[in-house]
């Protein structure tokens, strides 16, 4: 019978480092300063750690394929370190590993890892990377990822029939709101609120997305460590344990791209990975129920859809939650409370971490008044990788 | 009886005003000025001789069944590969079947005649099957020359057979020659000429009244038996001389197109050509004659057939569906013709795996696709199980060509971080009529003509160029057409 994962993993520790461009850093020294931060977090020692997953995308640059890079940067001795990929959710699946191997009884204490050198590109953007192999080269557009979700716009528009300005109205507070909370993180890679004229009349990079609808693309490296509520409580008696609640992923199944049901507004994998997700966590009204959720903004359009997805607006209503201050950070959802994809910035294999670190610490109240949500209990983090019509969507909920 | 059972012309939508390019380059060689009226065609970013011959043979074949094809004949000069068969491509991306007779003729302009009579020999000796022959030229002139105003990018196609022909083919008449006065070595991009006067005095002055009035003697008419007389020449002086030496009418001449698009080469007297049979009566008798090394002339009798043939527009249609490229420095980016920074993302490693591309190769070529045999449903790229959520059938599946089909825009976008010659690469999601969806890029248009629901149809393009392997892939595009929007 299914149980599924709800109060079987609590996160002991957590790190993440600075993100942003990290000139002068290779992928080792990231990940070692997010360990060393993630080690003193769970107050537990290198040799106590039984089992790791690393999440990286974009293996060309930087660490390469197999678990070794984890495994030699921290000279983890000789224990399993499983390397994975799933497009940008790859952080959460490393974390995914991590907890299902605690939950399984295999090991009692395991690491997740995520890291990323995006700056070793040579150019802005994500590099290509066909999601669907080779065939994509021949068969599909020279597309980008601010291309392919800025279509959810276009599509968004003709469905509900609201204007290109109300979107474009309504996506510029996404980011307006993302560099306010980006603005109060010291760890954020973009650090400077902005007006939201700047942001409406930035240059178009893929209609109708300008400039700062697009996060920042990033190094950074984030980690957490997993064991048993157990032990958890036993290893720090004076703290309730930060729980996973649920923990779900839904992968395309080929039919947004290729079968006419879906009508290129939002995204399915989104929809049936929070249903999941809710029903694990016995979560009736997210809307009401959550206290703070950290979305995939890796476009202001895609926070935008995600609402919706995720049941917190209703259909077509995203636009008038957005722009009446619900998820802003003194609203009453905030969401992205660390600056988001947006501000907090994206170095893929890291980012499903950078969230669960952010509501890990907001639950644990560690954040300065500022930017500290009051009594926050239950969160979400949402970690879509790929693109609207193939993808990857990852959902947790964390709780006390 | 065989003969033309179908044809078509190709202009690409762009066509700068040869003014445009005199603005650019008339400090450099003032007298273009004489050549600079009228406006040339040229092929988009996305186009060459390739694409623009499956245009004109797609055209050409509406209402025909392409897999009763037994040959297909594509006469070029500018083809992108010197050892890999440009008419095998032709016949993928037209639906042929791959049991045909496919060959590519070069060499000279004549090529497009040269490819047209192996046709006729070929209904000649198999007289069941109809054979296609596609002609498409992209010369390129260096900047500033003569050849750069002159020349213009387009295709031509004829179907020949012996099922209800539109004109009889009466008979032919060739002369070969070395005769030299326009030239691209092996490893040459532009065009290369001798002084006018060599060309227009001694080549089409002399060679065009010599193969008239040598199929003049064959068949035992004269001049004045034309009701059309076809031939390339983009010397206005000499064509008066021609005319007159042939003691042809202006009204017997058919119209060289200059001013619409300018010489394309292979393709040019089939282009002629098939604006003649556009306006041809029965009993007509129409002499097509090219030009280039020697000259072929053929022969053709219209036939009341021509009355009854569907959609006679086959070459009017493509002339008025234009766009004015209002940039020269565009024009001569796209063709390659000067270094521009395409950033460091379009420097991707772009490798073709050409066992893949083999595998998927109707899938790539003839875009085709799948349908269900249990629930109907369309389906790109071909599937073995069912994407129908409520299906899920394996293996049952059958093949089924998409590209005629058209579809509708579901979502888009204009994309100015991909790496293209043509920033900002427009694509978006497409419905395919039927059912189905895929992913298409958007050619022939702007973001502004794109709209939710909005009907396409599907051309074929190139898809990218290789630099490093000196590749050129093809795929299909989607243009948006005109329509209910729904």
């Amino acid at each position: 019978m299914t149980t599924g994962i709800c109060d079987k993993v609590a996160i002991l520790g957590m790190g993440c480092t600075i993100f942003g461009e990290h000139w002068e850093l290779d992928s080792s020294d990231l990940l070692l300063e997010a360990f060393s931060e993630c080690l003193a977090d769970a107050g537990i020692e290198k040799k106590d750690i039984q089992a790791a997953w690393i999440g990286n995308h974009i293996d060309e640059v930087n660490i390469g394929k197999g678990g070794c890079y984890l495994a030699n940067t921290l000279h983890l001795p000789f224990i399993p370190v499983t390397r994975v990929e799933n497009f940008c959710a790859s952080g959460t699946e490393a974390f995914r590993g991590a907890c299902y191997a605690v939950a399984s009884g295999a090991y009692s204490i395991a690491l997740a890892a995520g890291v990323e050198k995006l700056k070793d590109v040579g150019y802005g953007g994500l590099p290509d990377s066909p999601i669907f192999g080779q065939l994509s080269r021949y068969v599909t557009p020279n597309a980008t990822a601010p291309g392919l979700f800025a279509q959810l716009a276009t599509a968004y528009a003709a469905k509900y029939g609201v204007s290109m300005e109300k979107i474009k109205e309504a996506i510029t507070h996404v980011s307006w709101k993302s560099h306010q909370n980006g603005a109060k993180n010291p760890r954020a890679h973009l650090r400077r609120a902005v007006s939201e004229e700047q942001i409406c009349s930035s240059p178009v990079v893929a209609y109708p997305l300008g400039l700062f609808d697009c996060c920042g693309v990033s190094d950074g490296a984030a980690m957490a460590i997993v064991t048993t509520p157990e032990i958890a409580r036993r290893l720090k008696p004076d703290q309730d344990p930060v729980l996973v609640k649920a923990l779900q992923i839904a992968v395309s199944s080929g039919e947004e791209a290729a079968y006419h049901r879906w009508d290129g507004s939002h995204i399915m994998t989104t929809r049936v990975a929070a249903q999941r997700a809710y029903e694990e966590a016995g979560i009736v009204n997210p809307r009401e129920e959550l206290d703070l959720m950290e979305v995939h903004d890796c476009f202001s359009i895609t926070e935008m859809v995600t609402m919706e997805d995720l049941a917190i607006s209703p259909p077509g209503k995203a636009p008038d939650d957005i722009l009446s201050g619900f998820y802003d950070l003194d609203g009453e959802l905030p969401c992205q409370s660390d600056g988001g994809l947006k501000c907090f910035g994206h170095p893929i294999g890291a980012s499903g971490l950078r969230m669960i670190y952010e509501i890990y610490s907001q639950l644990l109240q560690r954040w300065p008044a500022e930017r500290q949500v009051e009594n926050a209990r239950l969160g979400l983090t949402h970690n879509l990788g790929g693109v609207p019509h193939q993808n990857v969507c990852s959902v947790a909920i964390l709780g006390l | 009886m065989i003969g033309i059972i179908s044809y078509a012309g190709y202009i690409p939508r762009y066509r700068l005003d040869r003014m445009t390019v005199y603005s650019a380059m008339g400090w450099l060689n003032p007298a273009l000025i004489a050549n600079a009226a009228g406006e040339k065609a040229v092929a988009n970013f996305d186009e060459d001789a390739v694409t623009m011959a499956v245009a004109a043979g797609k055209r050409c074949l509406d209402g025909f069944n392409p897999s009763a094809l037994g040959a297909l004949y594509f006469a070029t000069t500018t083809a992108p590969y010197r050892e890999r068969q440009c008419a095998n491509i032709v016949a993928g991306a037209l639906c042929a079947p791959e049991e045909i007779r496919c060959a590519d003729f070069g060499g000279g302009l004549k090529a497009g005649s040269s490819a047209l009579l192996a046709a006729l020999d070929f209904c000649k000796a198999n007289s069941e099957q109809p054979a296609l022959v596609c002609a498409a030229d992209c010369r390129l002139g260096k900047m500033g020359s003569l050849q750069e105003m002159v020349f213009g990018d387009g295709a031509g196609a004829i179907l020949v057979g012996n099922e209800k022909p539109l004109a009889l083919f009466k008979g032919a008449y060739s002369l070969s020659c070395d005769f030299v006065d326009q030239l691209r070595g092996a490893d040459t991009v532009y065009n290369r000429q001798w002084e006018d006067r060599w060309v227009r005095d001694m080549g089409y002055e002399k060679l065009i009244p010599e193969v008239i009035g040598g199929l003049c003697r064959r068949q035992g008419l004269t001049p004045a038996d034309f009701t059309k007389v076809i031939y390339p020449c983009y010397y206005a002086a000499a064509r008066r001389k021609i005319n007159k030496k042939l003691g042809l009418k202006l009204a017997q001449v058919e119209d060289d197109l200059l001013q619409e698009s300018g010489d394309t080469g292979t393709a040019h007297s089939l282009l002629m050509f098939s604006k003649a049979l556009e306006a041809a009566s029965p009993g007509d008798k129409l002499l097509l004659v090219s030009y280039g090394n020697g000259c072929d002339a053929l022969l053709f009798e219209v036939t009341p057939e021509i009355d009854r043939f569907n959609n006679r527009r086959r070459f009017s249609d493509t002339l008025t569906r234009r766009s004015e490229l209002d940039s020269y420095i565009k024009q001569i980016t796209w063709r390659g013709m000067t270094p521009v920074e395409l950033g460091l993302r379009s420097e991707e490693e772009q490798v073709t795996r050409w066992s893949m591309t083999w595998r998927s190769r109707k899938a790539i070529l003839s875009l085709q696709g799948s349908r269900c045999k249990k629930c109907g449903t369309q389906q790109y790229p071909p599937q073995r199980v069912c994407v129908n959520p409520h299906c899920g059938a394996v293996d049952e599946m059958e093949p089924l060509n998409l590209s005629e089909k058209g579809g509708k825009i579901v979502s888009y976008t204009s994309d100015m971080l991909a790496a293209t010659i043509n920033p900002p690469a427009i694509y978006g999601n497409v419905d395919f009529n039927g059912g189905g969806r895929a992913m298409f890029e958007f050619t022939d248009c702007a973001l502004e003509d794109l709209q939710v629901g909005r009907p396409v149809e599907f051309t074929f393009r190139i898809k990218y160029y290789d630099p490093k392997r000196d590749t050129t892939f093809y795929f299909w595009k989607a243009i948006p057409v005109t329509g209910e929007v729904s």
